[in-house]
C-alpha cells in the first residue's frame, strides 16, 4: 500500500501556527504530511522545490499567509508566482506539476490545515509514487537480482 | 517628347489636360497562369485610364507587377507597376525599373510595403533597405538628373511618372499632411490614398493638403471600392490599420437587401461627393476579388466613356 | 544589455543525450540581470537534468558553476581545471559567451542553453524591449532619442507607415508605433520641424549588413 511522503513548508507566521492549532485542537491529519517552517513562503525558490522532488518526495504543499497580511509585505505573491513557474518546470521534467500545491491561510485556521493535509495525501495517493521512486526501487531490483545470481547474498545462520 | 512631360503616359496626359482620372487595380495570380491576366484585362479595358498591378500585396507570392506589367502593355491597356521596399534592396530597385522602362512601363507606385508577418511566408528576412520616400526620391534623381542612387552618371534613364500613396486616416492624423509634404518634396508627381470611407475626415485632410499648397504640386487620386458585406465591412473596421469605416456604411449595408448592389452604390456615391473636393484629381478604384465591380462603378458615376490621351 | 531566453527543456536534454559528466557554466553579468542564466538557473537546469535523467534511467553527474563573465578571456581562462573532467559543457551565456568558452577551449564540447534576442532594456522586471541593433551609426538625436530602425517594424528612416493605429504597430498590437513615439516626442521638444527634411537612404555598409565587424580601439591596445 503506497503511503506518500508529503513536504509542507509552512510560513512561520500563519502557516506553521495553523499547523500548530491543527495539533492544539486535536484535529488529526495523515502523518504523511512532515511539516518545515520557514520565515516566509517567499524564501522558498524553484531550486529548493525542485530538490525535494529530486530527492523523491512525492508532493510538496506551500502554507502562506493570506492575501494582504503577509508579513513580509509580497512574500505570500512571490511565492504563488514561484508555484506557478515550477508547475511547469515539473511538467517539463515529467514529474507532474499537479504534485506542487500553494494555499493561503491565517494562523486561526487549524481545520483548513488539516482539511488541506488529508486532501494533499488523498490526491497524491491516487497520483502514485513520484516517478523517481519507482525507477530508484527497480534499480535496487535489479542489483539484488544481478547480485544474487552472482552468488552474492546475505548469508543467514 | 513633350519636354514638359515626364514619361507620356497615358495617365500623366489626361492628369495634365485637368481630366478627372480613374485607375483601378489587379490582382496578379498565385501561379505562372497568364490567362488571370488576360481575363482581368479584359473587364477593366475601356473603363479605367490606367490599371495598377501590385507586388506582393500583403506579402503573399503573387506574379511579379512587372511581369504581369508586360502583358498588360501587349494587351492594349496601361499599366501602373507597385514596387514595395520590402522585398527588394536598391540595387534590385533601380534594376528592376530600367527594365520595366525599358520594356514600356511608364507609371510606377512607391510603396513601403506589408511587413512580411502579414503574409504566407512570415519566416523570411525583410529587406526594408529604402523606405517609400527614399524610393520616390531615388527614381526622381533617375529619371531627372540621370544619376543611379550612388551618385554615378547613368545614360538612359528612365522616363517613368512617379507616384506613391498616402492614408489621410493612419495615425499620427495630424502628421499625414506633412508626410505628404514630404512625398512631394522627393518629387512625387501623383498619389494613391487610402480607401476613403469617412468623407467628413478627407475632407478635413484636403484642406489640410489645400493650406499647405500641396494640390497644386501634386495630382491626388482619393482610393474607393465596393464592400461587399457587412462582414467585410465589419472586419475592415476592426482590423486592417489605417482604415477608417463609419458606422453608418455599415449600417446602410445590414439594412440593404442585397449588400453587394449596395456596395457599389456606397461606393458610388462616395466619388460623387469626392469629384466636388477641391484638389482631387480622379479617383483610383480598388475592388479587391471583385474587378467585375469596377465597370459597374465607372458607368453608374457617369464616368463614361473614358477619355482618350 | 544583451538579453536571452532559456531553450525549451526538451531541446537542452537532446543536447546532453548519451553524456554523462556534464558542467553547466552561468554569467554572471547580462544573463544574471535578465534571470535565465545566472547562479540560480544554472542550479535549476541542473536539478531538472538530474530529475529527467533519472526518469530516463539514466544517470549524470552534473556539476555547476558560474563566472563573471563569460564573454572575457581572464575569467573563461580561470576555470580550465574544473572542467576537465567533463564530457559536456552546457553554457548560460548569450551568444557572445558561448563562443569565447568555444573558442578558448576548442577541444571541449561547448554548448548553448539559450537564445540570444537583442540589446534590450528592462522596461520592467521580466519585461524586455529591444532598443539597438548595432547599426554602427547612431542617429538618435535626429529621432527625440527614439530608434527608428530598431523600433519601426521597417526600420524607416522617414516614417510612419501608414499601418500605424492608435499607437501600436500594425505587425502586432504589443509593439508600439516608434513613429508615433517620435512624433509625440519631437512635438513635446517644440523639434518636430525636423521630420520635414527628407532623410536620404541609410548607409548599411556599418551594420552587420557590411559584415561581421572588428571593432578596434586603438587607445585600449596594449
Amino acid at each position: 500500500m503506497f503511503e506518500p511522503e508529503i513536504i509542507a513548508f509552512c510560513c512561520e507566521y500563519c502557516g506553521y501556527s495553523a499547523a500548530d492549532l491543527a495539533g492544539a485542537m486535536r484535529v488529526e491529519y495523515p502523518p504523511n504530511v512532515v511539516i518545515v517552517r520557514v520565515p516566509c513562503a517567499g524564501y522558498l525558490t524553484h531550486v529548493h522545490i525542485l530538490r525535494v522532488f529530486e530527492e523523491g518526495y512525492d508532493g510538496v504543499f506551500i502554507a502562506s499567509c493570506l492575501e494582504g497580511s503577509c508579513q513580509y509585505r509580497t512574500g505570500n505573491e512571490r511565492a504563488e508566482k514561484m508555484v506557478s513557474t515550477v508547475k511547469k518546470s515539473l511538467d517539463e521534467v515529467r514529474i507532474g506539476g499537479e504534485r506542487l500545491e500553494i494555499y493561503k491561510m491565517a494562523s486561526s485556521m487549524g481545520k483548513y490545515f488539516a482539511d488541506i493535509a488529508i486532501n494533499m495525501t488523498e490526491k497524491i495517493k491516487k497520483l502514485g509514487p513520484n516517478p523517481i521512486k519507482l525507477i530508484e526501487e527497480r534499480f535496487e531490483e535489479e542489483e539484488r537480482r544481478q547480485l544474487k545470481e552472482m552468488g552474492v547474498g546475505i548469508s543467514t545462520t | 517628347m513633350n519636354k514638359e512631360m515626364k514619361s507620356e503616359s497615358n495617365l500623366e496626359k489626361l492628369l495634365s489636360r485637368g481630366e478627372f482620372v480613374v485607375t483601378a487595380e489587379l490582382g496578379p495570380p498565385k501561379g505562372a497562369n497568364i490567362n488571370t491576366i488576360i481575363n482581368k484585362v479584359k473587364i477593366l479595358k475601356g473603363f479605367c485610364d490606367a490599371v495598377n498591378i501590385t507586388d506582393n500585396q500583403t506579402s503573399i507570392v503573387r506574379m511579379s507587377s512587372i511581369a504581369s506589367a508586360i502583358k498588360i502593355i501587349q494587351l492594349g491597356m496601361e499599366p501602373i507597376i507597385q514596387m514595395v521596399t520590402r522585398d527588394r534592396n536598391r540595387i534590385a530597385l533601380q534594376s528592376d525599373l530600367i527594365g520595366a522602362a525599358a520594356l514600356g512601363v511608364k507609371n510606377v507606385l512607391c510603396l513601403t510595403g506589408d511587413h512580411q508577418s502579414f503574409g504566407n511566408h512570415p519566416s523570411s528576412k525583410n529587406v526594408f533597405d529604402v523606405d517609400s520616400i527614399q524610393l520616390v526620391k531615388m527614381f526622381k534623381d533617375m529619371r531627372d538628373e540621370h544619376k543611379f542612387q550612388c551618385g554615378e552618371e547613368m545614360k538612359h534613364p528612365p522616363e517613368i511618372f512617379i507616384g506613391a500613396a498616402a492614408n489621410p486616416f493612419a495615425d499620427p492624423f495630424d502628421f499625414r499632411p506633412i508626410r505628404l509634404a514630404k512625398k512631394v518634396n522627393a518629387g512625387v508627381d501623383f498619389i494613391q490614398t487610402q480607401l476613403v470611407y469617412n468623407i467628413e475626415k478627407f475632407k478635413e485632410y484636403m484642406k489640410k493638403v489645400r493650406e499647405m499648397g500641396l494640390h497644386k504640386k501634386v495630382y491626388i487620386l482619393a482610393g474607393v471600392g465596393p464592400i461587399k458585406s457587412v462582414g467585410m465591412a465589419k472586419y475592415m473596421q476592426k482590423n486592417v490599420a489605417g482604415m477608417d469605416v463609419p458606422d453608418k456604411i455599415v449600417e446602410r449595408l445590414k439594412k440593404s437587401k442585397d449588400a453587394k448592389e449596395e456596395g457599389i452604390n456606397i461606393c458610388v456615391d462616395i466619388i460623387q461627393e469626392i469629384k466636388e473636393i477641391e484638389g482631387v484629381s480622379g479617383v483610383h478604384i480598388m475592388a479587391i476579388a471583385w474587378e467585375e465591380a469596377v465597370p459597374i462603378i465607372v458607368e453608374k458615376t457617369g464616368l463614361l466613356p473614358r477619355p482618350k490621351p | 544589455m544583451i538579453v536571452a531566453e532559456r531553450k525549451p527543456f526538451d531541446e537542452i536534454k537532446e543536447i546532453i543525450k548519451d553524456k554523462k559528466n556534464i558542467t553547466i557554466i552561468g554569467c554572471g553579468t547580462c544573463v544574471t540581470i535578465n534571470q535565465t542564466g545566472g547562479e540560480k538557473e544554472v542550479a535549476i537546469l541542473a536539478s531538472e537534468l538530474r530529475i529527467a535523467k533519472k526518469l530516463d534511467g539514466d544517470s549524470v553527474n552534473v556539476k555547476q558553476l558560474t563566472i563573471q563573465r563569460q564573454c572575457e578571456r581572464e575569467f573563461v581562462e580561470e576555470i580550465s581545471q574544473k572542467i576537465e573532467q567533463a564530457d559536456v559543457v552546457l553554457s548560460m551565456a548569450c551568444g557572445v559567451g558561448v563562443q569565447t568558452m568555444a573558442g578558448i577551449y576548442p577541444d571541449k564540447l561547448i554548448f548553448p542553453t539559450l537564445n540570444t534576442i537583442s540589446m534590450a532594456f528592462p522596461d520592467k522586471p521580466g519585461f524586455f524591449k529591444e532598443m539597438c541593433i548595432g547599426c554602427g551609426n547612431c542617429v538618435l538625436c535626429e529621432y527625440g532619442g527614439i530608434c527608428p530602425i530598431t523600433r519601426c517594424s521597417k526600420s524607416m528612416l522617414n516614417g510612419p507607415c501608414g499601418g500605424s493605429r492608435d499607437g501600436k504597430c500594425e505587425v502586432d498590437p504589443d509593439i508600439e508605433c516608434a513613429w508615433q513615439l517620435i512624433v509625440d516626442k519631437l512635438k513635446k521638444q517644440g523639434r518636430l520641424d525636423i521630420l520635414t527634411k527628407i532623410k536620404p537612404a541609410k548607409d548599411w555598409s556599418s551594420s552587420h549588413h557590411g559584415g561581421p565587424r572588428t571593432l578596434i580601439i586603438e587607445e585600449a591596445e596594449i
